[in-house]
């Protein structure tokens, strides 16, 4: 830590583990009601269950990706952030809107739009939070000395995550029109413009821990951000098959989303190449663990598990199944949850002066949580190549098919739990780093 | 070698030519092709209204209308086609919950005026034209209990 004011960025990482361990609770009682055992149905339903964990995941993320930029772009401008005092205020926010809306779900608040249930009122005021977000990150940009390529894209893609919020704001009396605006939000982002922030952090992590020059990361960086959009933007045309939208898009998502893994595999090479390439070592094993893992498990999750249900004659039975769920699981994991956990490992270090560079605990939580991660996602693809076998192709009942399935929920649960071994670990090396102090910074 | 400014180009170049395109055809569909495919001259104000309670009651969150949504609960895009009005009214307006084959549905005891107004939705949306979703089971035969 070379500049105090990033000490901010240890409250955002904060908020983002108080949150995941939320998200965790609210899977498990989904997990619970998938097979058979629904005792919360009257208190806690499963659409209110589903909203809590996949609003809660989304802030997590967020809120750990505006703790990177905390940290990250004053180090890069060589500059402190222009207002500390202003970061607290728009952590805190974030987390009274995160707050509320949770809670509305709970009472039928909501507007039942997959993944945007925030109702209007409050997305006003996740749009000022976001400007006041910003404004502190870009305003310490150009303020700065430096404008480095790997600030830039992070930057650029959170001022483009914010842009895309906004079409996702607007009310359509046609379901049609309002899946199709809901897509520019959520698939513009996850394949993307986070795929930006994902980028930029990841750089920022390989020139701290490999050493590799800088030149040579950053031009890598411009590849792989270049492959995402080029395949990515249209790509959008996947979710585009079955929704009253034309055939065009048949042709046009099927091409150019079976070439988006090739930004995430280019990561992945990216990520294999800078570590090979280093010869500086940083001790930070932890942090490279994650590191490495994000990049390749991204790969893995959302290049191909994601192509595999991609094309549009496979879609046409996938569609709408636990195969979705499947991949949804790992490729937020591999891709987003990861590059957080890793930027944290990284960070805590130099923010709190506590060097637990290369611990067992930190091994331990990598791997449970990643092989736990894996049985998951295998439990949730078996459920959902049956399901899609016997209800699509077989023509069997939904609900026979879902009592056939159940048990496959008894191994999700399992591993699910071991996941979950893993993340309490996480948490509990991040408790015992202690808070962000002055002498981290003397020492660095 | 590839140098630092040509992957910038890149990059640049590469995002600007993908988003017109982008761009040019989602007008084109949302012009032409989706009011057309929708039926939007269909949408009366009980499937407006019916769409505000979809919304507002999050039934996305348990079931999928065009294939998105949650997996919890059936597809619902066909399913005026395949159980008929009375069926889904009894199931929208029951006061305890609805749960066919011991998988629960919260209990909204919709009144007739509502349930018309959902029904009005669920209707104009298996009219939709999808593009051939949901796929015909291949063996239909097993299909029982209306
Ligand atoms: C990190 C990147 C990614 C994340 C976080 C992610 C996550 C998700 C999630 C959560 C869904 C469910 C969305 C919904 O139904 O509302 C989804 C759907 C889908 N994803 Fe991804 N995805 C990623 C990358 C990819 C890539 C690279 C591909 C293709 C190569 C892909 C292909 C698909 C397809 C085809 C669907 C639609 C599934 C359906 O029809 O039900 N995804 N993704
Ligand atoms: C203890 C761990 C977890 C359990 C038991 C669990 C379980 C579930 C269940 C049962 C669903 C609902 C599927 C349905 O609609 O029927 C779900 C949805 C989802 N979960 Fe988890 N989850 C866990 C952790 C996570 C984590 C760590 C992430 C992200 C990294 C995640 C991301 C998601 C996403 C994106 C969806 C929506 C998927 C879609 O719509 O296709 N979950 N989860
Ligand atoms: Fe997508």
């Amino acid at each position: 830590m070379k500049y105090k004011s990033q000490q901010v960025a240890y409250w955002f990482f904060a908020l983002s583990m108080l949150l995941l361990a939320l998200q965790i609770i609210y899977g498990f009682i989904m997990g619970f009601a998938h097979m058979g055992y629904d005792g919360l149905h009257n208190f806690i339903p499963f659409n209110t269950a589903r909203a809590v964990h996949t609003n809660l995941l989304v802030v997590w993320l967020l809120s750990g990706f505006m703790g990177a930029a905390y940290y990250i772009i004053p180090e890069e401008a060589e500059q402190e952030l222009v207002s500390v005092k202003l970061a607290y205020v728009q952590l805190v926010s974030l987390a009274v809107v995160g707050v509320v809306a949770i809670v509305g779900y709970h009472f039928n608040y909501w507007e039942g739009r997959k993944f945007l249930e925030i109702p209007r009122p409050l997305d006003y005021l996740v749009v000022v939070n976001v400007l006041l977000f910003l404004g502190l990150i870009l305003a310490t940009l150009f303020k700065g000395k430096k404008r480095t390529t790997t600030s830039l894209v992070l930057s650029m893609g959170l001022l483009f995550a914010a842009l895309l919020y906004l079409p996702g704001m607007i009310w359509f009396d046609n379901q049609t029109m309002d899946s199709f605006f809901r897509w520019w939000v959520v698939h513009l982002w996850v394949e993307g413009v986070w795929e930006l922030i994902m980028g930029g952090i990841l750089a920022f992590l390989l020139i701290k821990i490999t050493g590799v020059d800088r030149e040579v990361i950053e031009k890598w960086l411009y590849v792989i951000v270049g492959l995402t959009f080029i395949s990515g933007i249209l790509g959008t045309g996947h979710h585009y098959y079955y929704i009253g939208t034309p055939r065009i898009w048949l042709m046009i998502g099927g091409v150019f989303s079976a070439l988006e893994p090739l930004a995430f595999l280019g990561m992945a090479l990216f990520a294999v190449a800078m570590y090979r390439k280093g010869e500086k070592k940083h001790p930070n094993k932890v942090a490279l663990n994650w590191t490495l893992g994000t990049a390749i498990m991204s790969f893995v999750g959302a290049g191909l598990l994601g192509v595999a249900h991609t094309i549009p004659q496979v879609n046409l039975y996938t569609h709408g199944t636990l195969v979705t769920a499947m991949h949804g699981h790992l490729a937020f994991w591999g891709a987003y949850a990861m590059i957080n956990l890793a930027i944290i490992s990284y960070t805590l270090p130099n923010l709190t002066g506590r060097k637990l560079y290369d611990t067992g605990n930190g091994a331990l939580a990598f791997w449970l949580s990643n092989i736990g991660m894996l049985g998951m996602t295998v439990a949730f693809g078996v459920a959902g190549v049956a399901q899609v076998y016997m209800e699509r192709i077989m023509g069997v009942e939904f609900g026979i098919v879902q009592q056939e399935i159940q048990v496959h929920f008894a191994i999700l649960i399992a591993c699910a739990t071991m996941f979950t071994a893993g993340i309490c670990i996480y948490m509990y090396e991040f408790v015992k780093y202690g808070r962000p102090s002055e002498e981290a910074m003397l020492n660095s | 070698m590839l140098s630092k400014s040509q992957a910038r180009f890149f990059f640049l170049g590469g995002t600007i030519v993908s988003f017109l395109i982008f761009l040019g055809l989602s007008w084109k569909s949302l012009s032409d092709d989706v009011p057309r495919q929708t039926n939007a001259q269909n949408l009366t104000p009980e499937v407006v209204r019916g769409k505000h309670l979809w919304e507002s009651n999050n039934c996305m969150g348990c079931h999928t209308i065009f294939g998105e949504g949650a997996y919890y609960a059936p597809e619902l895009t066909k399913v005026m086609e395949r159980r008929g009005e009375a069926y889904v009214k009894l199931a929208l307006t029951s006061k305890t919950p609805w749960s066919p084959r011991g998988r629960k549905m919260v209990a909204y005891g919709f009144s007739d005026a509502e349930a018309a107004d959902l029904i009005a939705f669920l209707t104009w949306c298996g009219n939709v034209d999808l593009n051939g979703f949901p796929a015909k089971p291949k063996y239909q035969q097993l299909s029982t209990n209306q």
